[in-house]
């Protein structure tokens, strides 16, 4: 059961996204969650939800596993929602109770936040659903290489990530093997409070800090063996090529980004 | 020999020292020689601790003997500046699979010593593919290497061997930890890279079945080379094999025993149908 787990969330498929340039992925992403934060009026959000809903539809991923992703924000969500009601002021004031008012204004930060926390979640989560780790990480590298003139090991942290991308499962496999061991042993994970339970955790994690280390040890010898030194002089197998599609992609968000500026210029401003 | 490729020149390591004199004490290995012949397929017996798995070490540079000296193809691992060159040419391959896969897919994992080497992106594409193909994991390149089971695991750790097309592969128990089918994968393949590929095979092992299938078998015990020859001539021996702490084929175990009991049985056999033969040679029925 434990060994079903993939690492990442990655969701097979060849669509555009799947298709697309792992870097120009990244850096839109990252242009679309500006152009989200940038949505001063109803229209403009009305279009990045549009957006949003255009791209699950786009990646082919299923609507219910792209919402499975928010799931685990409810409660921050709900959280910046009550917060926002209650502490922005402006607008007309709809209620007042002794300390407690709600006015226009605090309604619709609210309700902004919210859109824009869940289309931030959907659009980063569809990153992780089209990108292989192994890609990701290699974009990664790829646009952190200008660092290097300030002296950052850029390939150095992201063979590390790879590595401990690769060694997630194996962990988790020694974990469940730890634990099945412990209680064979008599150890008992399930009983007493919070303060036993934390305290019965010990004898899983001393033994796993051991066997991470003869892991690191064993695999710094395979990779010496197979000459790894450090990024000088590594060539790719697999070499990313911007293509015709990464462009269109890139046209594409720039007309979404104007198009939430020029809203906001042209309709009413609400937050 | 002249054609030696690895070759250990009176050896003596130790990995401790002791901390009063600052002496290196309890050596793994005590002033050992051999040579290797290219393309040998040479099998390393020994019991745990003999030091079998430290001269494995010693053939590319991992561990650089105390005294004496490791030359491959002519070049000394004490050579810092020359590391790179003979682990190009002896790749390895470890006991436990899971250690010694870096990627997260299994065709980028084998493209790592060639990345690693600077090897022109098309040309490692075709690498890949090839060892691949060659260890009959084609199939499973886009695969995830922690859903595979242990015998393929290792198949596609000597694939990352073969695509730095290394001339040699040592190989530390690689049997070890996987399950009498995994084992067989591995045996096959093994004899792949000697019969087709042309690969000097040294594997260190503990499972006398697969040392029978070597051209030489060689052990080593408490840090010397004790035996060294055919398997046939090896295991002849099954008083000395079994003084050592090993056991012999089971074959051989099967004709010696019956041996013992006083029937004249030849037990300089090696496998099931030998000593079938012999049996049946002795009962006068061949």
């Amino acid at each position: 059961m434990i060994k079903d787990i993939t690492i990442g969330q990655y969701f097979p498929g060849n669509s555009f996204l799947h298709r697309m340039d792992a870097r120009m992925k990244i850096v839109l992403t990252l242009a679309l969650i500006v152009g989200i934060f940038l949505c001063r009026s109803l229209v403009s959000i009305a279009v990045v939800v549009a957006v949003t809903f255009a791209l699950i539809f786009v990646s082919g991923v299923p609507l219910k596993m792209v919402l499975k992703s928010i799931k685990p924000l409810a409660i921050i969500v709900a959280f910046t929602a009550v917060l926002n009601i209650f502490y922005i002021r402006g607008g007309t004031t709809l209620f007042e109770w002794r300390f407690l008012h709600i006015t226009s204004k605090g309604l619709f930060t609210a309700f902004f936040m919210v859109v824009r926390i869940i289309c931030l979640v959907i659009i980063s989560s569809l990153l992780t659903y089209t990108t292989t780790p192994t890609v990701m990480t290699d974009a990664i590298e790829s646009l952190l290489s200008p660092l290097k003139i300030f002296k950052i090991p850029v390939h150095t942290l992201t063979m590390m990530m790879t590595l401990a991308l690769r060694f997630i499962p194996v962990l988790v496999d020694e974990v469940d093997r730890i634990t099945n061991a412990q209680k064979a042993r008599g150890a008992d994970f399930d009983s007493g409070g919070l303060k036993e339970k934390v305290k019965a955790l010990v004898p899983i994690i001393v033994p796993l800090f051991v066997s991470s280390i003869k892991h690191a040890f064993e695999l710094a010898d395979a990779m010496e063996c197979r000459c790894y030194v450090d990024g000088k002089g590594r060539t790719r197998m697999k070499k990313m090529k911007l293509s015709f599609k990464d462009f269109i992609a890139l046209l594409v968000v720039a007309v979404i980004f104007a198009g939430i500026i020029l809203c906001n210029i042209y309709f009413k401003k609400v937050v | 020999m002249d054609n030696a490729f690895i070759k250990f020149n009176n050896v003596t390591f130790s990995y401790t020292v002791d901390e009063e004199t600052g002496q290196r004490i309890k050596p793994a290995l005590k002033g050992i020689s051999f040579e290797i012949p290219k393309g040998q397929f040479i099998a390393i017996l020994g019991h745990n601790g003999s030091g079998k798995s430290t001269a494995a070490k010693m053939m590319n540079g991992l561990v650089i003997p105390d005294e004496g000296e490791v030359t491959v193809d002519g070049i000394p691992t004490s050579d810092e500046k020359r590391i790179i060159d003979i682990r190009k040419k002896v790749g390895m391959v470890f006991q436990n699979p899971d250690n010694q896969l870096v990627a997260t897919i299994v065709e980028d994992d084998v493209a790592f010593g060639p990345e690693n080497l600077g090897v022109e992106p098309a040309e490692i594409r075709k690498r890949v593919d090839d060892a691949l193909k060659a260890v009959g994991m084609y199939e499973f390149k886009d695969r995830e290497p922690h859903k595979l089971s242990g015998g393929q695991k290792q198949r596609v750790a000597i694939a990352g061997a073969i695509a730095m097309q290394t001339e040699c592969i040592v190989m530390d128990e690689p049997t070890a930890m996987l399950d009498p089918r995994g084992r067989e994968e591995v045996m096959k393949t093994i004899k792949m890279l000697r019969d087709e590929l042309g690969v000097t095979v040294i594997l260190i092992t503990h499972y006398m079945d697969e040392a029978v299938k070597a051209d030489r078998v060689l052990i080593i015990n408490s840090g010397k080379a004790v035996a060294d020859g055919t398997p046939r001539e090896i295991f002849k021996d099954v008083e000395l094999i079994k003084s050592l702490g090993l056991d012999v084929p089971q074959a051989t175990e099967l004709a010696y025993r019956l041996n013992k009991l006083g029937y004249k049985i030849d037990y300089s056999v090696l496998d099931e149908k030998e000593c079938a033969d012999a049996i049946l040679r002795l009962a006068g029925v061949v």
